[in-house]
Formats: structure tokens, C-alpha cells, sequence
């Protein structure tokens, strides 16, 4: 009893949530009847997907390299620019400007345009991620490079470094925690533009098994791919997570992981409730 | 009032006529331009510090004292005058600031070596005499801690030893015990001293506190505001090693009368 207690103890309480989740997506439809073609059970869902485990692993690989690939590209061009960006007040009025613009335009309605460019290859996939993804990466990685404390400005210029020691050892650091930020949120979109140009044109991927199953109304497999992409997307965020604990762990938000101090479980409060009150004079009476 | 200040720093010079200047400052003022015109932060300064001397620019807030400092240390350019540091020129200066301004991506160990980083030479070489320096002021086995683990006093004796690491010629420090608690601060007080008196290293001290100016220096430079200029300069002549009861005796009560008059005179007192 008590090694099950510890074992169900060290579960992460998101992975409970996601459990209760599916719990309450199966008694939905099984007490209300919902047809299956409109919305499948999970056990129908989880069957489709044990039945097929070479054809969705193939097909999410396919969209997680295409998604991470678009990340890469975004995080090295992202933190690229933004060093331009704050280097140069030229490149501040005219890059800056241009990609705010280019931000506003809704960039989904791109998608076509890639097709036409770059192919109906994981080219124009991965292009549409690295443009719904960079934004987030550059807009944070440029707020993170200019918020140097004149203390540090002073400190580096004190110590007569040249613009890349002050770039390299004060200005980048400093900017990581902001940079990964932007990080987190661009996991998250670069698979997003991943998905929007499997569906726009493709022969493989998750966003295709989609829309090739609409077509064939098999709800269960439209609901096999969201399941994965769900699953995917939350391995990728936390896998940002992940890489930003290991990056900064000096920052505030991640010190009390390397604090021996805090590291310790809160102790629980003692219980006072009525039943202990009540236990706590018996046992003592059948003592004496 | 001016000239006789200068002059008594340049009969103080005369003095110490075996000893070479380390800084030269020649008329050198500052003026800023600001919404309301322009403004003078200081106005026309000169002072030589020698070789080895300890030397405090006293004054109220805002009178131009962290300004001759920055300028001193090729942070602010001069508006007018001249500025000449001898042998290694502001290669060799350590520069101590009000905050600590350590890092906290860096362990102490890493914070004390970035003027070594900072200068293209090998940290590994330098280890050693990091590990040493932060033992000299009492933060042995702190050196692998991260900033935020130590307190306020800590952090400023790890910033000393970061601008201590390249030996430096010169020792610039503005307000540096500003932000600690009276008790930190008589602490630092004494170790900075000591180890002034083991290295000899020519020293500028920036601060507002007359005990501590009469406590670590040679010469008190008193600093007036609206322009700053000098309007004193007073030799402190008390032995070292100076321990903290100094301050309980007579002689030390009457330096800092006459530094509080002086103040006074120029009616900056309430402000210090």
C-alpha cells in the first residue's frame, strides 16, 4: 500500500489532469451516445492508433522533424537578426519595421505562396514554421540584448573589452532569459506552421492524415492525429522547458531547483481534523 | 578660495617629491546638456594623485564626485581639461562600483576572473590567485556559490577581488560600501585598508561619509556642488595601521569637525 502510494506520488500532477481529461471525454460520449462518426471514444481512438503503430509513428516523425527543423532554423536567424537589430540603428528602422509589418499579416494566408515557391517538399513546411515561429524569437531575443543594466555597460567598458567580448560575456547572458521565452513560444508555433503547410499540400505528416481522413469521414484517425500533435506539442514545450533549466539555471524562476535549501518537500502541516482530535484520546485510553 | 586649495595640494605634492604621479588632473570640467540648457557637473578641477596614495573626493550627492571618478576612468569624456594616468593608462585600472554589479550566469570564482576573460588571457592562470584574493577577504569556499547566495557585504568584497585580479596600478571606487549596513561597512573599511597597506596601490575613494574619508585616507579632497569644484584639500596625517577606536580620539574628532566646517561653510552640509 504504502510503495503504491509513493510510486502514484511521484506522477507529475499534468499527467493526472491529462488522465482525468480523457476520463471525462469517454463517459461524455458513452453516456450521451455520441455517434461515433461525429466523435469516436478514446478506446475507439487509442485502437485506431495500436492497430497502425508503424503508420503514425512514420507520420509524426515526419511532422516533428519538419516542426524542429523550422525551430533550429528560427532560434539561429531569430537571435541572429535580433543581434543586427541592436547593433544598428539602420537595421532597427528598416528590418524591425519590415518584421512587425510582415507580423500583422495574417501568416497562414502565406502557406499557398511557399507552395508555390519552394515545392510541395518539407521545404515549404518547414518555411511556413520558420515564418509563424521567428517572430516570437526576435521580438524577445531584441527586448532581452537591450535590457544590459548601464551597470554592466559600465562594467564592460571599464574592462576595455572589444564589442564582441561585451556581445559574448555581458550582452548574450544576459539576454538568455528573455530568449527563452521567445523559445517557448516558438516550439510551439513553428509546429503549428508545420501542420498549416501539410495542409495546404502534402503526401505525409500528421496535418495530412488529417485531411486525408476528413475526406474519407474517419473521425477516429482525425482524432488519432490530434491525440499525437496534442501529445507532440506538449513534449515540445516541455522539452524547451527542459533546455531553458539547463540554460539559465541562475534565473530566478529556476534557483530554488539548484537551492539545497528549498529543494527539501514542504513538510505537511500537521492534520487537525476532527477525526484525528477524536483518535488521539482513545488510543491513549486503551493504552492505560 | 580655489587657488589657495590648489596651491595647498601642489605644496602637499612638493613634499612627497620622491614619489611620482600617477594621475593627472588639469583643469578638467564636465557640462551636460539637459532639456533646461546645459549643466555644469563640474566645473574646472585639477589634482594630482601620487603613486601609492589613498586619496578620498569627499562631497554631497550630486556634486560632481562619481563624475570626475568616470571621467578618471574613461567612462565620461571631459568637456575641458586633460586627464593623464601613468604607465598602463586605463589598461590598469580596477574600477569598484556603488552596486556590485556581479553576474549572476557567473560563480563568484567566474565573476572575480572576467577582467581576465575580458582581457583575452587564460582564467585557468588566474585561478589561483582568484581563489587567494577572495581567501584574503574572507570568502574562501564561497567560490563556487552564484551571487544571490551571499549578502550584500559578501557580494562587494567578491567586486573588490574582480577589480583587484589584473593588478590593477590604480584603484578607482565609487561609494562602494554606499548601499551596506554601518557594521558591514566599518568591516570593509578595515580590510580595504589592510590590504591597501600589503599592496600600496594608488587608490581614488569616492563617498559622502566624513568617518570613512578620514578613516582610509592620506589626502580628503572635499568636493562643493553648483559647479563641483575643490574647495579644500586636508592631509590626513595619522599613523597606519589605523585601527576603528581611532575614531574615538580627539585628533580624528577634529579632522571631522574641520571637514564637516568645511562642508558647512559651503553650505552643504544638510546634504551630505
Amino acid at each position: 500500500m504504502m510503495l503504491i502510494r509513493s510510486v502514484l506520488s511521484r506522477i507529475p500532477s499534468e499527467i493526472w489532469t491529462l488522465v482525468a481529461l480523457l476520463c471525462l471525454w469517454q463517459a461524455i460520449v458513452s453516456i450521451f451516445h455520441v455517434r461515433e462518426i461525429l466523435v469516436p471514444g478514446v478506446d475507439v481512438v487509442l485502437r485506431e492508433i495500436a492497430d497502425n503503430p508503424n503508420f503514425y509513428f512514420t507520420q509524426s516523425m515526419h511532422t516533428l522533424g519538419n516542426t524542429l527543423a523550422a525551430f533550429v532554423i528560427s532560434v539561429v536567424f531569430g537571435v541572429g537578426l535580433a543581434i543586427a537589430i541592436v547593433y544598428s540603428k539602420f537595421l532597427e528602422k528598416t528590418l524591425y519595421a519590415a518584421l512587425v509589418a510582415l507580423n500583422n499579416v495574417p501568416k497562414v494566408a502565406l502557406a499557398p505562396l511557399f507552395v508555390i515557391w519552394l515545392g510541395t517538399g518539407n521545404a515549404s513546411k518547414i518555411a511556413m514554421g520558420v515564418l509563424i515561429s521567428i517572430f516570437a524569437i526576435v521580438v524577445d531575443a531584441v527586448l532581452g540584448l537591450r535590457s544590459l543594466t548601464p551597470d554592466m555597460v559600465d562594467l564592460g567598458r571599464s574592462l576595455r573589452g572589444s564589442h564582441l567580448k561585451m556581445l559574448i560575456k555581458l550582452r548574450l547572458p544576459n539576454a538568455l532569459p528573455s530568449i527563452m521565452a521567445g523559445t517557448k513560444v516558438a516550439i510551439s508555433l513553428a509546429l503549428v506552421g508545420a501542420i498549416v503547410g501539410e495542409f495546404v499540400a502534402a503526401q505525409n505528416g500528421l496535418g495530412f492524415v488529417i485531411l486525408s481522413a476528413q475526406g474519407m469521414f474517419r473521425t477516429d484517425r482525425v482524432f488519432a492525429a490530434i491525440l499525437l500533435l496534442a501529445v507532440m506539442g506538449t513534449v515540445l514545450f516541455y522539452f524547451a522547458e527542459f533546455l531553458e533549466a539547463k540554460l539559465i539555471p541562475w534565473h530566478e524562476s529556476h534557483r530554488h531547483r539548484s537551492d539545497p535549501v528549498t529543494r527539501r518537500k514542504p513538510v505537511r502541516p500537521p492534520v487537525n481534523s476532527a477525526s484525528t482530535d477524536m483518535s488521539a484520546p482513545s488510543v491513549a485510553v486503551s493504552k492505560s | 578660495m580655489v587657488a589657495t586649495a590648489i596651491s595647498s595640494a601642489m605644496e602637499f605634492a612638493g613634499g612627497q617629491s620622491g614619489r611620482q604621479p600617477a594621475v593627472e588632473i588639469d583643469g578638467v570640467g564636465k557640462i551636460y546638456q539637459s532639456s533646461d540648457g546645459p549643466v555644469t557637473a563640474l566645473g574646472s578641477v585639477s589634482l594630482d594623485v601620487k603613486e601609492g596614495e589613498f586619496v578620498s573626493l569627499l562631497g554631497p550627492s550630486g556634486c560632481g564626485k562619481t563624475t570626475l571618478l568616470r571621467m578618471i576612468a574613461g567612462l565620461e569624456e571631459p568637456t575641458s581639461g586633460h586627464i593623464h594616468l601613468h604607465g598602463r593608462g586605463l589598461d590598469g585600472l580596477g574600477f569598484v562600483f556603488q552596486r556590485d554589479v556581479l553576474l549572476n550566469w557567473r560563480t563568484i570564482l567566474e565573476n572575480v576572473l572576467l577582467p581576465i576573460d575580458f582581457k583575452n588571457k587564460k582564467p585557468k592562470a588566474y585561478t589561483e590567485k582568484a581563489s587567494q584574493l577572495l581567501a584574503t577577504f574572507g570568502l574562501k569556499g564561497f567560490e563556487n556559490k552564484r551571487p544571490w547566495e551571499l549578502s550584500g557585504g559578501m557580494r562587494q568584497r567578491a567586486a573588490i577581488c574582480r577589480a583587484l585580479i589584473d593588478d590593477p596600478e590604480l584603484l578607482l571606487m565609487d561609494e562602494p560600501f554606499g548601499a551596506l549596513d554601518a557594521l558591514t561597512r566599518d568591516e570593509l573599511n578595515v580590510e580595504l585598508q589592510s590590504l591597501w597597506q600589503k599592496t600600496r596601490k594608488t587608490a581614488i575613494f569616492v563617498t559622502h561619509s566624513i568617518s570613512e574619508a578620514v578613516f582610509l585616507s592620506d589626502r580628503v579632497v572635499v568636493i562643493s556642488d553648483k559647479p563641483g569644484r575643490i574647495v579644500e584639500v586636508v592631509e590626513i596625517d595619522y599613523p597606519r595601521p589605523r585601527s576603528l577606536e581611532i575614531r574615538e580620539e580627539q585628533k580624528f574628532g577634529r579632522y571631522s569637525r574641520h571637514l564637516r566646517s568645511v562642508l558647512d561653510r559651503y553650505d552643504m552640509a544638510r546634504r551630505v
